[in-house]
């Protein structure tokens, strides 16, 4: 496992989502409420690009007809056949030990941080005053 | 258990209201008079015709006699020669299908009387369905009650083809009953006839395709059943599905369990696979046993099926099923033959352990 | 438009090619109007007042909407605008060149395709759905063909669409959905079948048609039960199309039964034979046991693909339905796209491969 930095904290807006590659591979970042996670950009079922879903809650119900909608912004729903994934675990919800998206640490790095190392693979230039999304992968 | 380890709890027989005049005794002085008055006609089912080769085997008709109309031939031909410990009697007669639902719950009533006294009373392995309409929900749900102190009645039956899909709230109040006194509800093969055959396709030109078609209203009604919320509504129900067919319902599991992993938001009180669901909450009876006689194939559509429990042996008597003595299908696992012809079925009706 | 066209340049690659045959891609119209181009004033006015007429409860609506706007893939909307399936270079960008597509049915599913309640409506749409494909997405493309949409209920109108593109090799196919007005055995339906069969066109029997999952038990609540309860349809039409006769009559004929799953057939068939076996006294016309009519002559589309559990019970469904019945369809654009690459769950031989993905379509829909 390395670190990489991928792009600065700023381009991944709260309640966005953003693709960047990393070692050959499509990682999706997202900003939940400020929490940033990084999730393999397939889905694990038929690989569709899973940055190209809905970001949505997830409805459950205790009874027929009562639904509940909660944590809103926290689950992505795979654009071909909706199969909802957990953002912050890369859990899905209709299978969850059984079918998940790959999930990768991500963390915030002050540019001042940066400059220092020991990262790999910046393709741009990094400023001292910036933040910066880094996934270990 | 029951007494003899090699005897068989036999989960669909038929016994055949001869007619209404059977029927009318047990009905109240208006429905006698109504019957009676304007002589209506006889009710056997549209799904069943006496006369057509699948209501009764070859070698069990008897010339000018209704298939399964004498206890003395059910004897001979069924309990005695099965077999069986236990039989369960689906009478299919006219009450649920009638257009009147007033006149369907009369002569389900009737009908239930009619079983309790002619057959239950008469044969002590024999035990009942509860036969109800589903024309007006609050009218069956009062005849479970009536019936369900006689412990000889162990389950609710219904027909598989109705005004509307089984899993509309309209019909909750049946499952509340059967909940109620820990009656599973039984789904017998049979319709209404109030759309064709085919759903929306038009009316198919042969009875050998309506019966066929049997297996979509059993799919449709699971999925409705499932995605209804009634499996979540009444978690203490199991669902048996009786001459229903089986080898169509691994492929109905995969799909249903696929499509709900996309389509789960739309019906959020479903928090189990269906497939988990079906194979926890639904039972079915082995005839018709409608696939290849090739025990491997058998083999794999056991596996397919995903759950051992969910088999309830059956010979559909009268029906023509099966040939020969054994309504064991040919090629079917002689290690399951125990689990099917007692286990599940002691299991799936808790009313048969309190009588054995 | 000329009735004689030359068969496309381009043919089909080789085997030893890894290109791809799809037998189930929807084209889309742009806009409401994308069909106007290719009718009369006299129905252009008769759309814009009274709409199609068809059999769904709102007025521009279907009535089990589902997961998705219309069903399409979230991720096909083209960049330049209009619906999935719309746009050809997108098409092209996004399906044909990435999975290599080198041959590609095209199944409209635009305008009530086989025909709403005004036949002459229906007539009219249907010739212009069957120009509009032509000109919008086989003349610019020609790894793509055309199916010939017909409108059933008028039998005499259909026969004639079908002799129009009978010489027209950019036609591949009769394109008839599920949802037929009776089963498709019937007697009124056979002069279509008798003419298709006539000119070598199989049928392709789409999911669809007139309204939703309607079932002989009333009507499903959820897109949920529709989606599945729609596949049955699809049972209806081939123990029509057998019990009724149709193939016994017609044993050229290729009916390919496409988004309605496969692995149930294999125990239709059995259910069938079962049932012939104790009434076959009922069709006495009938020269073999159904199970034969259906390795005989009817095909499947793999999508929406089957996953049983475990997925590598997938060889022994397609050892059981036959690998010469099997062909590959995406379903493009729409949301239970199945991927070429991913969709099969199990190991599948390279010789099986060749047949699902190329050979059989080649054969079935006469492209060598």
């Amino acid at each position: 496992m390395a670190k990489h930095v991928v792009g600065k904290a700023e381009d991944v807006g709260p309640g966005m989502r953003k693709v960047f590659e990393v070692r050959g591979r499509p990682i999706v970042v997202f900003n939940v409420g400020g929490d940033y996670f990084a999730l393999l950009n397939r889905c694990p079922h038929q690989s569709a690009e899973l940055s190209m879903g809905l970001i949505s809650g997830i409805a459950t119900a205790d009874e027929p007809g009562h639904v509940q909608c909660s944590r809103r912004g926290e689950f992505i729903r795979c654009p071909w056949h909706g199969w909802e994934f957990d953002i912050r675990t890369g859990q899905s919800w209709c299978d969850p030990g059984r079918i998940s998206v790959k999930q990768y640490p991500v963390s915030i790095a002050a540019g001042a941080e940066l400059v220092e190392g020991p990262y790999k693979a910046e393709t741009f230039p990094v400023s001292v005053e910036d933040s910066y999304l880094v996934v270990d992968l | 258990m029951l007494h003899n380890p090699t005897s068989v709890i036999d989960c669909d027989i038929h016994p055949a209201v001869p007619g209404n005049d059977a029927l009318i005794p047990y009905m109240d002085e208006y429905w006698q008079d109504q019957f009676i008055s304007r002589a209506i006609g006889e009710m056997d089912l549209a799904s069943y015709p006496p006369s057509v080769p699948l209501s009764c085997r070859p070698d069990w008709r008897q010339d000018g006699e209704k298939p399964g109309v004498s206890l003395d031939r059910c004897r001979e031909q069924a309990l005695d020669k099965f077999n069986c410990e236990i039989a369960i009697c689906n009478p299919l007669y006219g009450g649920q299908v009638a257009a009147s639902g007033l006149m369907g719950a009369e002569v389900c009533t009737a009908t239930n009387k009619w079983l309790a006294r002619e057959w239950l009373d008469a044969e002590p392995r024999l035990r009942g369905s509860i036969v109800v309409g589903s024309q007006l929900p609050d009218r069956a749900a009062e005849e479970i009650h009536r019936c369900a102190s006689d412990k000889r009645f162990v389950q609710v039956l219904l027909l598989a083809g109705n005004e509307m899909l089984l899993g509309r709230s309209h019909y909750w109040p049946i499952y509340e009953a059967a909940q109620k006194h820990g009656l599973p509800v039984g789904i017998h093969a049979g319709t209404m006839y109030r759309y064709p055959t085919s759903g929306g396709m038009g009316w198919p030109s042969t009875y050998l395709q309506d019966y066929a078609s049997g297996t979509h209203i059993f799919a449709a009604q699971l999925q409705s059943l499932i995605m209804e919320g009634v499996f979540a509504k009444f978690p203490g129900l199991t669902f048996v599905m009786i001459e229903a067919g089986i080898s169509w319902v691994p492929s109905f599991i995969w799909k249903s369990k696929k499509d709900w992993h996309g389509t789960r938001g739309e019906v959020p009180w479903v928090k189990r696979s269906p497939a988990v669901e079906i194979r926890d909450r639904v039972r079915f009876t082995i005839q018709p046993f409608d696939t290849s006689k090739d025990p491997v194939h058998v083999e794999k559509l056991i596996e397919h099926l995903g759950s051992e429990d969910m088999l309830l042996f059956s010979s559909d008597y009268p029906h023509w099923q099966f040939d020969g003595d054994d309504p064991m299908p040919p090629g079917f696992p002689a290690r399951l033959r125990h689990k099917i012809a007692q286990e599940n079925p002691l299991r799936t009706y808790p009313r048969l352990m309190e009588t054995v | 438009m000329n009735d004689t066209i030359a068969r496309p340049k381009q043919s089909v690659r080789s085997t030893s090619s890894v290109g791809i045959a799809d037998c189930d891609i929807h084209p889309e119209l742009k806009d409401r109007y994308g069909l106007h181009p290719y009718l009369s004033k006299r129905w252009r006015g008769h759309l814009d007042q009274y709409g199609e007429l068809g059999f769904d409860v709102f007025s521009d609506n279907i009535t089990y909407n589902g997961s998705t706007f219309n069903a399409l893939r979230r991720d096909a909307v083209p960049p330049n605008g209009g619906p999935p399936g719309s746009d050809l270079p997108f098409m092209r960008k996004q399906h044909l060149d990435p999975n290599n597509v080198v041959f590609g049915v095209l199944q409209p599913m635009v305008a009530l395709g086989n025909g709403g309640r005004n036949l002459d409506l229906s007539n009219a749409l249907a010739s212009a759905i069957n120009d509009w494909q032509i000109a919008q997405f086989v003349e610019p493309e020609d790894r793509l063909r055309a199916s010939v949409v017909v409108v059933p209920d008028d039998v005499v109108a259909a026969v004639a669409e079908i002799e129009k593109r009978a010489f027209d090799a950019r036609f591949v196919q009769v394109e008839i959905f599920t949802g037929t007005t009776e089963p498709l055995g019937h007697r009124r339906y056979r002069p279509i079948l008798e003419a298709a069969a006539h000119h070598g066109f199989p049928i392709g029997m789409h999911i669809g048609g007139r309204v939703g999952g309607r079932t002989a038990s009333g009507w499903p609540s959820y897109y949920c039960e529709s989606h599945i309860d729609l596949t049955f349809a699809a049972q209806t039409q081939i123990m029509s199309l057998i019990l009724d006769g149709v193939f016994d009559q017609l044993p050229s004929l290729k009916v390919i039964v496409v988004e309605c799953g496969c692995a149930w057939s294999i125990e239709l068939g059995h259910r069938l034979d079962m049932l012939w076996r104790r009434m076959g006294s009922e069709v006495p016309a009938l020269k073999h046991p159904p199970s034969h009519y259906l390795r005989q002559n009817i095909y499947f589309s793999t999508q929406p693909m089957e996953e049983p559990d475990p997925p590598e019970e997938l060889n022994y469904l397609f050892d059981k339905i036959g690998w010469d019945r099997l062909l590959y369809a995406s379903d493009y654009p729409h949301w239970d796209f199945d991927d070429p690459r991913y969709a099969f769950k199990a190991r599948i031989s390279e010789e099986h491969k060749a047949m699902l993905f190329r050979e059989n379509a080649k054969k079935v829909y006469r492209i060598l």
